[in-house]
């Protein structure tokens, strides 16, 4: 199940807002048709990434997948808990496995993301 | 436990041996000794290698024949990936390869001093230009990909030439990953075109993508699900209606010899691969060679220096020619990976012209063979015709939970190196099988045998093809940790051991 | 040509019957007819093997013969005994006629001589890990140069200290021509080395410093200096080493702080053969792992616990990676390194050394022995591995030219590369050349001039 307090983009990420501020990950459903993930390319702190971007990129053995910034804003920090265990993402997509917090640059923005059960109407559409 | 490597694990040659054991050597120093450190300069003499081997012949000689028994070969059976052409690779072109003559030449000798190896280049490129009805061709890219990068920057001097700096390079999703990197190096951006419904490329697409703004189309002909590309001559019109030009990807070329030459067909620009069409060994993943043949439009960018002849073929001379302003230049130190040519030259003269056509002939006839009678038992993704390689994909072994990884997997449980899995990109789950034309009937029969057997337990017991592969010296290897920890190296048990 | 073809006229035919074609053209008549060849191919043969050999073998003689050891040329190829024994290895069939070890199962000898490879490089170098081989010298420096400019992101310039062999140059100009990089090159002294001193301005902003050592003429760089140098500018020190038999002898790179060493390794194991296929490497550190071009074979376990290899960190390459690849390179030169690799076990640690100090001493002797010819000079004195530049009096290629008519292959004339230096000439020595050989050319040189 796919948590409740957070947003979601159709990229399959998830935001978890605090304040001005937003945690990213992937979800469930991103990280099992990934499969085992070997490496994280997160975005570097203080960079500047707008909605859509393609800001790093999540590789497992066999394929490389872009990873998109779902908001605009400014990075502030990557999780490095991935560069030691990039199987964090796997296992614990919504916890530990988050992988970069931002400054939110325009909260409008998050009304173009999705609540959990929109998100799980359009993993439904997808499967 | 037996002693011929298949049942224990053969440690690495770092640890193996022991201090004081040689397995090399030298004849005594015949000039005067001389204090290295006063010849070479304080400072710039190294301290021992630490961890490097010390071994005896002996030893040295075990550890690597062990090591070969655990390698599959084409002299084992058939190995049937699609794109490869891994075919029998004859005993004469390795002897032919070793002539002294040939070996222990040096590629700085003066020109007058290396005519037999410069009229050797000559004529292989003279061969491979009328097998591909081009006007020229370089012998100097080392491989497939390093002729895609010189082939693209011949196009890219090109266009800088004439003044067009043209900015994009079109390439069907179905086309090998060299082809989006090689254009990429050379300053392109790579624009991936869809193919059509037939797994060809789409002329409406191209039509709709082909501006001023696009140097060349790359393609491979027959393309990479073995489907002749029908309307290349259109397509070719196209592009060059634009001030484009085509590059074709020549890895295929198995199917075409005698029957199509691409420089009949619109093509401007192609690589060949010795080391596939052309019967060289793959050694384990090199060396190979990747002559590009052109058209006379890009001759005068080929890479330096271009092999001359001049005066009449019975009294020839052989030069290397520097002055070519239009040049790209270097793209290898010397001349490409020679030896790789003297065995291309050797299977060429002992085909002959016919025998270059009979080699497609059988080709296409063994994959048309093999495509009628898996047909009923794997799910075909395109109906068209094929002509060297088939392209089946799991669809209806997945139904089972089955993957075609894990049928390529249990074929080895059969003692046969699997097809190419998973590629072309473009079919979910691909089966990319080359039998090429070296193979006997009976080989092509037990091939086909072992792929409906697996076919059946996919359906029937899914377990055993998961599990595969359980008869060859490792099971599956955990290619996860490796990537996630990659140790690529051997490093002492001690740090401070010597 | 039979022979290569197994199915013969009665398989075709009952195959044909089997899959119900009528005939072999019916397989090839979906392709239109006005693309079809229906000529016959201009391609002599088919050739017997007794036939074949008395053909390749007249054009191996109409190379002028000379003897090994009457050889003195090197620049960027040199010449080494090859041990009977690494033949005998590297021509069986499971190392020959393998196919790259992407199914590893089936590939572990392939796979464990690379990464036993891609271990020796790092030990000769000094540094952290390398690849499993790329084409040469040349493309190898170039992919280094390259690496450098990834991971220094935004630097658009690179500089070449002087005595970079000029083949390697040239193959790095071709390669940076389409990216908009500019290509700076720093010229050698009077010593035949490049100074940091001489330095002065040019590393601002640039991604890397190619230094060669040895180099081009075979004098020993300031690796330290030049290190230091290219670290304050905020520069990769790349050291380019085409004579990897000095990694036996000499101060390895990384132990002077190069952050990529790449070169060609041709010179373990490897004949000549008119310059290829060679054995590139390129070696990096640890941190720059994921920037690095070409196969990896990485050590994993199986299923039950045992130790096997596998091909890995594969989505820099291209087959994953496609547009985004850290290289085009797919094909390397397995065979070749793994013949490197037999070389360098056969050797082992003293014999590398050994190897590396006959080289040394012999080339020491040459030296001696010609410079003490009337006319002959030093043209960059100062210490050299196993190739020195000596001015003569008179043109050189000319010189060259009587020499050969002795059949003696003499240096290399530097007026091909360096018009400035048209009475110069380059002279390589190995464990190849005996002091009876050496002292025959010292004497035919004096009678030629």
């Amino acid at each position: 199940m796919n948590p409740q307090d957070l947003l979601y983009s159709k990229d399959h990420e998830w935001v978890r807002v605090e304040g001005e501020d937003g945690t990213v990950g992937i979800t469930e459903h991103a990280q099992k048709e990934l499969g085992d993930i070997v490496y994280v390319e997160a975005p570097e702190t203080g960079a500047e990434v707008k909605a859509g971007d393609e800001v790093g990129t999540i590789e497992s053995v066999k394929a490389v997948s872009p990873l998109y910034s779902p908001l605009s804003g400014e990075v502030l920090e990557a999780n490095g808990g991935l560069d030691d265990a990039p199987e964090l993402l796997n296992q614990e997509p919504y916890g530990n496995g988050w992988i970069y917090r931002m400054k939110l640059g325009d909260i409008g923005e998050l009304d173009g993301l999705m609540k959990a059960e929109d998100y799980e109407k359009l993993v439904s559409s997808e499967e | 436990m037996s002693n011929d490597g298949t049942t224990f694990r053969e440690p690495l040659i770092f640890d193996i041996g022991g201090e004081g054991r040689t397995g090399y050597a030298l004849p005594p120093l015949d000039v005067p000794e001389a204090d290295l450190a006063a010849v070479l300069g304080e400072g710039n003499v190294r301290d021992t290698i630490r961890g490097f081997p010390e071994v005896s012949e002996v030893e040295v000689v075990r550890h690597y024949y062990r090591l070969s028994k655990w390698n599959y070969c084409i002299e084992n059976g058939l190995y049937p990936l699609g794109s490869c052409t891994m075919k029998h690779n004859p005993r004469i072109n390795e002897v032919m390869a070793r002539i002294p003559g040939f070996a222990e030449s040096h590629p700085l000798r003066p020109t007058s001093a290396a005519q037999g190896n410069l009229e050797l280049l000559h004529s292989l490129s003279e061969l491979l230009a009328e097998i591909t009805g081009m006007d020229a061709v370089t012998l100097h890219p080392c491989a497939g990909s390093h002729g895609e990068l010189t082939g693209m920057m011949m196009v890219k001097a090109h266009f800088d030439h004439i003044g067009e700096p043209r900015q994009t390079v079109l390439i069907p999703d179905s086309a090998h990953g060299t082809n989006p990197a090689s254009a990429v190096i050379c300053g392109f951006q790579a624009k991936e075109i869809p193919s059509g419904p037939d797994g060809c490329v789409d002329l409406e697409r191209l039509e709709a993508e082909m501006t001023e703004d696009v140097a060349a189309l790359m393609l491979t002909n027959p393309n990479t699900l073995g489907i002749f590309e029908k309307q290349i001559d259109r397509i070719a019109e196209i592009v060059h209606a634009r001030g484009g030009l085509v590059y074709m990807d020549g890895a295929n070329m198995n199917a075409l010899l005698g029957k199509v030459r691409p420089g009949d067909t619109g093509v401007d620009v192609l690589h060949l691969n010795l080391h596939k069409t052309f019967s060289t060994p793959h050694g384990g993943g090199g060396p190979g060679s990747g002559p590009v043949a052109v058209k006379k439009v890009l001759e005068p960018y080929l890479p330096l220096p271009v092999i001359i002849r001049e005066g009449e073929p019975a009294d020839a001379c052989y030069g290397e020619d520097y002055d070519r302003p239009r040049s790209i230049g270097r793209i290898g130190a010397f001349f490409g990976n020679f030896g790789v040519a003297v065995r291309a030259l050797s299977y060429i003269l002992s085909m002959g012209g016919e025998g270059l056509s009979r080699i497609s002939e059988m080709a296409v006839l063994n994959a048309n063979y093999i495509r009628k009678k898996l047909e009923p038992h794997f799910h075909l993704t395109y109906h068209s015709p094929v002509l060297h390689e088939v392209v089946f994909d799991d669809k209806h072994q997945a139904a089972h939970g089955v993957a075609v990884g894990d049928m390529a997997k249990r074929l080895l449980d059969f003692g046969f190196h699997p097809p190419t899995v998973s590629f072309p990109l473009i079919v979910q789950g691909a089966i990319m099988i080359e039998p090429t034309e070296s193979e006997p009937r009976e080989e092509l029969d037990r091939f086909i045998a072992a792929m409906i057997q697996i076919a059946g337990e996919a359906e029937r017991d899914p377990e055993l093809v998961k599990g595969a592969p359980r008869s060859t010296p490792v099971s599956r290897l955990d290619e996860v940790t490796a990537a996630r920890k990659p140790v690529l190296r051997w490093v002492p048990a001690e740090p401070d051991g010597e | 040509m039979r022979r290569f073809i197994p199915n013969s006229n009665a398989d075709r035919t009952a195959m044909l019957e089997q899959i119900g074609v009528a005939n072999i053209e019916a397989l090839f008549d979906h392709i239109p007819d006005q693309l079809r060849f229906r000529g016959e191919l201009k391609v002599p043969g088919p050739l017997s093997e007794p036939e074949l050999a008395a053909r390749m073998s007249e054009l191996a003689e109409a190379n002028t013969p000379v003897r090994p050891a009457d050889a003195f040329l090197g620049a960027g190829a040199y010449a080494h005994y090859l041990p009977a024994a690494l033949d005998g290895i590297i021509s069986r069939y499971e190392f020959l006629s393998a196919y790259t070890p992407y199914q590893a199962e089936v590939s572990q000898g392939t796979l464990q001589a690379i990464f036993e490879f891609q271990t020796m490089i790092c030990q000769l170098t000094g540094m952290d890990v390398a690849n499993g081989s790329l084409y040469d010298g040349a493309t190898a420096v170039a992919e280094a140069v390259l690496m450098s400019l990834r991971v220094s992101r935004s630097r658009k310039r690179v500089v070449v200290a002087g005595a970079l062999n000029p083949l390697y140059r040239d193959v790095v100009r071709t390669y940076l021509g389409n990216l908009g990089i500019e290509l700076d090159e720093v010229p050698f002294g009077a010593d035949g080395t490049v100074k940091p001193a001489d330095l002065d301005g040019h590393l601002d902003g640039a991604s890397c410093l190619v230094l060669q050592h040895p180099n081009f003429f075979g004098r020993l760089e300031d690796m330290a200096g030049m290190a230091a140098a290219a670290h304050d500018a905020g520069a990769h020190l790349v050291v380019a080493v085409s004579e990897t038999v000095s990694l036996g002898l000499l101060t390895p790179p990384g132990e002077q702080g190069a952050d990529i060493v790449a070169g060609n390794g041709a010179s373990f194991g490897n004949a000549l053969t008119f310059g290829g296929p060679g054995v590139g490497f390129i070696a990096g550190r640890q941190k720059m792992v994921r920037s690095l071009p070409g196969r990896l074979a990485g050590q994993t376990t199986d299923q039950d616990g045992r130790t096997g290899y596998v091909l890995t960190l594969s989505t820099r390459e291209q087959h994953i990676r496609r547009a985004k690849a850290t290289s085009n390179i797919c094909t390397n030169q397995a065979l070749c390194a793994t013949a490197a690799t037999v070389f360098m076990s056969l050797m082992g640690r003293g014999g590398a050394r050994e190897l590396a100090r006959q080289n040394t001493l012999k080339a020491h002797y040459a030296r001696g022995r010609l410079t003490a010819v009337d006319g002959v000079e030093d043209v960059f004195p100062g210490p050299c591995f196993n190739e020195f530049v000596l001015r003569l009096p008179g043109d050189a290629a000319k010189i060259a030219e009587a020499l050969l008519e002795k059949k003696i292959l003499a240096g290399l004339p530097l007026g091909r590369f360096y018009p400035e230096m048209a009475g110069a000439m380059l002279f390589c020595v190995t464990e190849v050349n005996s002091r009876e050989s050496i002292d025959r050319l010292a004497e035919t040189l004096e009678g030629a001039l």
